[in-house]
């Protein structure tokens, strides 16, 4: 049996009703492990449950049932080795803005019981590693977007820990410096042995990042796999239909369900998705149907099946459509 | 823990002499207050109750109480601005000792506490205060001025952790800091004080601190008196010290 860094077991979390808004059932039996060495994304919409989760395993927040053991210790009996064993960069960026990076990084060193030589040192190292050696002494709320969050990442890695833990790493950055940052992710997994577990609401950086893929939905793991099982585990290709009207009266869902090798059929607006056997003869038959009933057409395209299809599958709804609901 | 506290008061001194438009405001801010009120309540010598002694040296040690309470009323708002980015709960995620993060702000709030109570101290001889107590009225005074800049200090952190909003911050440490100014002998002896506000005055800690300090000052101290009220003061700042520290929970639970 492979060791896992990190493993949760029905987590359960309700945060209490405010003023406005009515109690949140944020995690619903939320059951999750780790390998060593893996890097797992948590991909769901906002509100997923999870940051939540996140927050749990780094002993920020508590359960109010369920087990985690990270890095070997449980996060409510031994809550001081697991702080030990963790690097954390919360979803907010998590530098000092009054200090500069090089003293951000040697008081996280400090803080985790480095001497102050070797806070100095490794501070240095992470400067380098991440491109920043040039910008070490400035204060940082001169540096960008990238480079703080660049700093966040290396803010976690002070101590060497065992487990990193990412919340939503790149989310505001441009593509320039999420791609960036995406480079330094996954240099990183290859090092150490190190554990990473992010959360993320991009498909393509959950596609890009993570050798394994939880999909998170209503505080619960609704599928778990590489994301290219994920894939595989849907038969066929994907048919993306975009009508001029939507299909209000379920007109057009009727006719196409209506055609041989066709699947389960998902309207949003003036969009049609259907799963299909195989996307070469399907799409012929589609048109011919579609201009059989001179139902106007702005664009039929195929695909092979990607991280959407398969949250589609799991939830029930579009990735943009449960981020618009959130 | 001691470790600790000694990291984040570096980082919050570092942060505070990088602020030089701050130093400046926290400085300039009870001069105005000592030379303002010393203007305007000047006639009150005339009343009975003052003796012979000058208002400017009855208020001196009072404005350096009310300056310790006033700007720590505020001290919260580097708690509030690390729980915006995501410092608060980096730290809390790390193994730093809960009690050191909030001793080593406390104590960098009491740094500033002790530049402006002798800065208050200067300005106050300049324009002709003069106390016949010796250099051990001096000390008690910036002794009891850091006690109440750390107990209203740490309330202040206590408040941003259950709260945290700046505005819900500043709006309660005003709702507090006023009422505790006026409802003491800070700029009126109690004698010509109504009766209630001396009740009150009697469990104010920042009139305990201006008590302490001004018989300490005095020619003729009242010993017995001066540290009986510094160790309700103490008291006082080490309860609030605790539970504030206990506030990091709560906040721990609502994230």
């Amino acid at each position: 049996m492979a060791t896992h860094a990190v493993e949760a077991v029905e987590l359960v979390k309700t945060y209490p009703a405010g003023r406005k808004n009515p109690p949140l059932r944020a995690l619903d039996g939320l059951t999750v492990s780790v390998g060593e060495g893996v890097v797992l994304g948590l991909l769901g919409p906002n509100g997923a449950g999870k940051s939540t989760t996140v927050k749990i395993l780094t002993t920020l927040s508590r359960a109010d049932s369920g087990t985690a053991v990270v890095a070997g210790y449980d996060v409510n009996r031994s809550p001081d080795q697991v702080r030990r064993s963790i690097g954390y960069v919360p979803q907010k960026s998590s530098s000092d803005p009054m200090a500069t990076g090089l003293e951000n990084l040697v008081l996280s060193g400090r803080i985790f019981g480095l001497s102050h030589q070797e806070s100095l040192q490794r501070a240095r190292e992470l400067l380098e590693r991440f491109g920043l050696r040039e910008h070490g002494s400035r204060p940082v709320k001169t540096y960008s977007g990238g480079m703080q969050r660049k700093l966040d990442v290396a803010l976690g890695l002070v101590h060497r820990p065992k487990v990193l833990f990412l919340d939503e790493p790149t989310t505001g950055l441009d593509p320039e410096a999420r791609a960036n940052l995406w480079n330094e992710v996954v240099r990183l997994s290859g090092q150490e042995g190190l554990t990473v577990l992010l959360t993320t609401h991009y498909l393509e950086e959950a596609d890009r990042l993570a050798g394994q893929l939880a999909i998170v939905d209503h505080g619960r793991i609704v599928a778990e796999g590489t994301p290219e099982a994920l894939k595989a585990s849907l038969r066929g290709d994907s048919v993306h239909v975009e009508l001029v009207d939507p299909d209000t009266d379920g007109t057009v869902r009727a006719l196409l369900g209506q055609l041989p090798g066709i699947g389960e059929i998902v309207v949003e607006g003036n969009t049609l998705r259907a799963r299909v056997d195989r996307g070469a003869t399907a799409v012929p038959a589609v048109l011919g149907a579609l201009e059989d009933k001179a139902i106007p057409v702005v664009a039929v395209t195929v695909s092979r099946p990607s991280l959407d299809d398969v949250y589609l599958q799991h939830t029930g709804r579009s990735f943009r459509v449960a981020e618009e609901a959130a | 823990m001691i470790a600790h506290t000694g990291l984040v008061f570096g980082r919050w001194m570092r942060a505070s002499y990088r602020q030089p438009a701050l130093i400046a405001f926290t400085l300039v801010q009870p001069a105005i207050w000592l030379l303002l009120f010393g203007q305007l309540f000047q006639g009150v010598v005339r009343l009975p109750g003052f003796g012979d002694s000058s208002y400017i040296a009855f208020l001196t040690p009072g404005i350096v109480m009310m300056t310790a309470l006033m700007t720590s009323g505020w001290s919260g708002t580097s708690f509030v601005q690390d729980m915006e980015r995501g410092v608060m709960d980096r730290m809390l995620a790390s193994p730093v000792s809960r009690g050191g993060l909030m001793a080593g702000q406390l104590l960098s709030n009491a740094t500033t506490t002790l530049i402006q109570t002798i800065l208050v101290f200067a300005i106050g001889i300049a324009a002709g205060a003069r106390y016949d107590g010796g250099i051990v009225g001096y000390l008690v005074t910036i002794v009891a001025s850091m006690l109440v800049g750390t107990a209203f200090g740490s309330l202040s952190n206590a408040v941003a952790l259950l709260t945290r909003q700046q505005e819900a911050l500043i709006g309660i440490s005003q709702f507090v800091s006023l009422p505790l100014t006026f409802m003491s002998s800070i700029m009126i002896d109690p004698t010509v004080a109504p009766h209630w506000v001396n009740v009150a005055a009697r469990f104010n800690p920042v009139d305990w601190a201006t008590i302490a300090a001004r018989q300490s000052l005095a020619a003729d101290p009242n010993w017995s008196s001066v540290w009986r009220h510094c160790l309700y003061l103490l008291a006082f700042t080490l309860i609030v010290g605790w539970l504030s520290t206990r506030a990091f929970r709560t906040y721990q639970r609502s994230v």
